[in-house]
C-alpha cells in the first residue's frame, strides 16, 4: 500500500516536472499564417508579412511573454505543415470546425467576422438585440441571402414572418438590393463592408449592430495547434483573456476594422 | 443511407412538397400560355411573305438559340433592373408585382416554350397532306375555316409525340427558376442540402418525384394521343376484321 502511495507521488512530482520543463521550452514560438487573406494576413510590397493576424500574433506573443517567428505557409499545406512540426501554431484566421478538430486542437475563438444586415441609409433592423432573436422584427419585409450559409439558415429559422429570397451568390443578393426588390440583405460584415464603402454601394450601409451567436455562426477562428502542445494552448488562452481585458484587442480590431467587432461574445 | 433518406423526407418534406407546387404551378402556366402563344406565331412562320415570316422568325431564333438560364437572368437582372429604375415605379402599385421574381420566371419560361412550340407547330402545319387542303378549299372552306376543321386536328396529331417530350423539356427546365430565388422542387433539394450535407438523399428524393410527374405525364399525353389517333385506330381495326372475313 505504501509502495503504491509513494508510485503516485513520484508521478505526480513527475507530471509537475514534464509540465514545467515543457513551459519553458515555449520561450520561443514559430507560429505560421497564410499571408494571402488581407486584411488579415497579407505579404506588403517589401516582401514583410502584415495584417490584423500578424499584428494580433506579435501582441499575443509580447502578452505570453515568449519569443515569436511569424512565417508564411501556403494553406493547403498549413495542417499538415503544424503536424511535423514546421511550426507550432497556426494564426490565420481558420474556423474552428469538428473536422479540422479530429487532426488539430484549437485554443478559443480569437476573431470572427460577425453578421450584419444592410439596407438604406436610416434603416434600423434589430433583429438580434441582447443574446436573443427578435423574431417580429422583420415581419412583412423581404430579405436576400445567400443560398446555403449560416446566415440562410438563420434568418430561415428565426423569421416565419420575413420573405426570405435565397440567392446563388452574394453579388447578385446585392444587385437587387439596389434594385430595390429586397428591402435588406444579411451576410458577413467583412464582406458587406468592402461594398458599403464602394461607389456600388453608395446610400446603403450597416442597418444593424453586429452579431455571431455560436449556435448560428460558429466558433469563429481558433489558433490551431497540434493536441499534444495542450501548455501551448493554455499559454495563449489566458494571454488572450488578457489582451481582451487590457484594452489591447480591442485596440488592434480599431486599427483593422472601425465599424466591426471582431470579438463580441 | 436508408435512415438519412428517411430522415430528409421525415423532417423536410414540407419543403419538397411546397417545392412540388411551384414546379406544377410554372410548368402549367408555361405550357399552356406558351401554346397559345405558339400558335399565331406558327401561323405567320408558315406564311410565304417574308415580312410575316420576320418576326416569328427573330423571336423563335432568338429563344431557342440562346441558354434558358441566360434568358432568365437578362430577364431578371436586366429587364428587372430597368424597370425598378423607372421613376416613381417603386412607389406604384404594381411594384409588389414587379419585384416578385414569380413574374419574371413564369414570362420567360412562357416564351422559351412558346419558341419550341412554335417550331415543333410550324413542322405539324407543313405536315398537313396537301391534298386534304385543297380538298377543303375546293369544298368551299375558307382559311379560318380550314384551319378549325382541318389544319389544327391533323397539325395536333402530327406533333403530339414532339409536344409531350417538349413538355417534360419543360417540367425540367422549370428546375432553372431555383437560380432567382424561387423555390421549386430542385431549390428545394439545394436547401436541404445546405442544411443536412446529405446530397444524395435530397437529389434522390427530388429525382423521384420528378419521376413521378413525368409517368403522369406521359400517362396523360398518351391517353390524349390514342384519342388524337381515333380514326387511325379505328380504320386499323377495319382492315384485320375484312381479311378474317375474306379467308372465312
Amino acid at each position: 500500500m505504501k509502495n503504491w502511495i509513494k508510485a503516485a507521488a513520484a508521478a505526480a512530482v513527475g507530471i509537475a516536472l514534464s509540465a514545467s520543463a515543457a513551459s519553458a521550452a515555449w520561450d520561443k514560438v514559430v507560429v505560421a499564417t497564410e499571408g494571402a487573406y488581407p486584411p488579415f494576413n497579407f505579404v506588403d510590397k517589401d516582401g514583410n508579412l502584415q495584417g490584423f493576424d500578424v499584428d494580433f500574433t506579435k501582441e499575443l506573443c509580447k502578452t505570453a511573454g515568449v519569443e515569436c517567428e511569424i512565417v508564411a505557409q501556403d494553406w493547403d499545406g498549413i495542417i499538415p505543415g503544424l503536424l511535423a512540426k514546421k511550426f507550432d501554431a497556426i494564426i490565420a484566421q481558420m474556423s474552428i470546425t469538428e473536422e479540422r478538430k479530429r487532426s488539430i486542437d484549437f485554443t478559443n475563438y480569437y476573431c470572427t467576422t460577425p453578421a450584419v444586415f444592410v439596407g438604406k441609409d436610416g434603416m434600423k433592423i434589430e433583429a438580434y438585440k441582447d443574446g436573443k432573436v427578435m423574431e417580429d422584427a422583420l415581419d412583412g419585409m423581404v430579405i436576400g441571402v445567400q443560398r446555403s450559409t449560416t446566415h440562410a439558415n438563420f434568418l430561415e429559422d428565426n423569421f416565419p414572418n420575413a420573405e426570405i429570397r435565397m440567392y446563388d451568390t452574394q453579388d447578385n443578393a446585392l444587385l437587387d438590393l439596389t434594385a430595390g426588390r429586397i428591402d435588406a440583405t444579411l451576410a458577413d460584415s467583412g464582406v458587406l463592408l468592402e461594398w458599403v464603402n464602394s461607389d456600388a454601394g453608395k446610400g446603403y450601409s450597416f442597418v444593424s449592430d453586429t452579431f455571431a451567436p455560436v449556435e448560428w455562426f460558429g466558433e469563429g477562428a481558433g489558433i490551431g495547434i497540434r493536441k499534444e502542445d495542450q501548455d501551448l494552448k493554455e499559454l495563449f488562452n489566458k494571454a488572450l483573456a488578457e489582451m481582451l481585458a487590457n484594452g489591447s484587442y480591442e485596440k488592434l480590431n480599431k486599427k483593422y476594422f472601425e465599424t466591426i467587432n471582431l470579438h463580441p461574445r | 443511407m436508408f435512415e438519412d433518406l428517411i430522415y430528409v423526407l421525415g423532417k423536410y418534406h414540407s419543403w419538397l412538397i411546397q417545392g412540388l407546387g411551384l414546379t406544377l404551378q410554372l410548368l402549367l402556366i408555361s405550357v399552356i400560355f406558351g401554346s397559345a402563344l405558339a400558335i399565331p406565331l406558327a401561323i405567320c412562320r408558315t406564311s410565304k411573305k417574308v415580312w410575316v415570316q420576320a418576326v416569328p422568325f427573330s423571336f423563335i431564333y432568338v429563344f431557342r438559340g440562346t441558354p434558358l438560364i441566360a434568358q432568365l437572368f437578362m430577364m431578371y437582372y436586366g429587364v428587372g433592373q430597368l424597370i425598378a429604375n423607372i421613376d416613381g415605379i417603386q412607389d406604384s402599385w404594381m411594384w409588389s408585382y414587379l419585384r416578385d421574381p414569380y413574374w419574371y420566371c413564369l414570362f420567360t419560361f412562357v416564351l422559351n416554350t412558346a419558341a419550341y412550340v412554335a417550331e415543333i407547330m410550324r413542322g405539324g402545319i407543313n405536315n398537313v397532306p396537301s391534298g386534304e387542303i385543297e380538298a377543303a378549299r375546293a369544298c368551299g372552306m375558307t382559311p379560318a375555316t380550314t384551319y378549325r376543321r382541318i389544319i389544327f386536328p391533323r397539325m395536333w396529331q402530327i406533333i403530339w409525340p414532339a409536344y409531350t417530350n417538349d413538355v417534360i423539356f419543360t417540367l425540367k427546365a422549370t428546375s432553372l427558376a431555383s437560380t432567382v430565388t424561387m423555390m421549386e422542387l430542385t431549390g428545394a433539394a439545394r436547401k436541404i442540402v445546405a442544411r443536412t450535407a446529405l446530397p444524395y438523399e435530397a437529389f434522390i428524393s427530388a429525382g423521384i418525384i420528378y419521376l413521378i410527374i413525368v409517368y403522369v405525364l406521359t400517362f396523360g399525353f398518351k391517353g390524349v394521343e390514342k384519342y388524337l389517333r381515333r380514326n387511325e385506330v379505328r380504320q386499323a381495326n377495319k382492315k384485320p376484321s375484312v381479311k378474317i372475313g375474306a379467308q372465312a
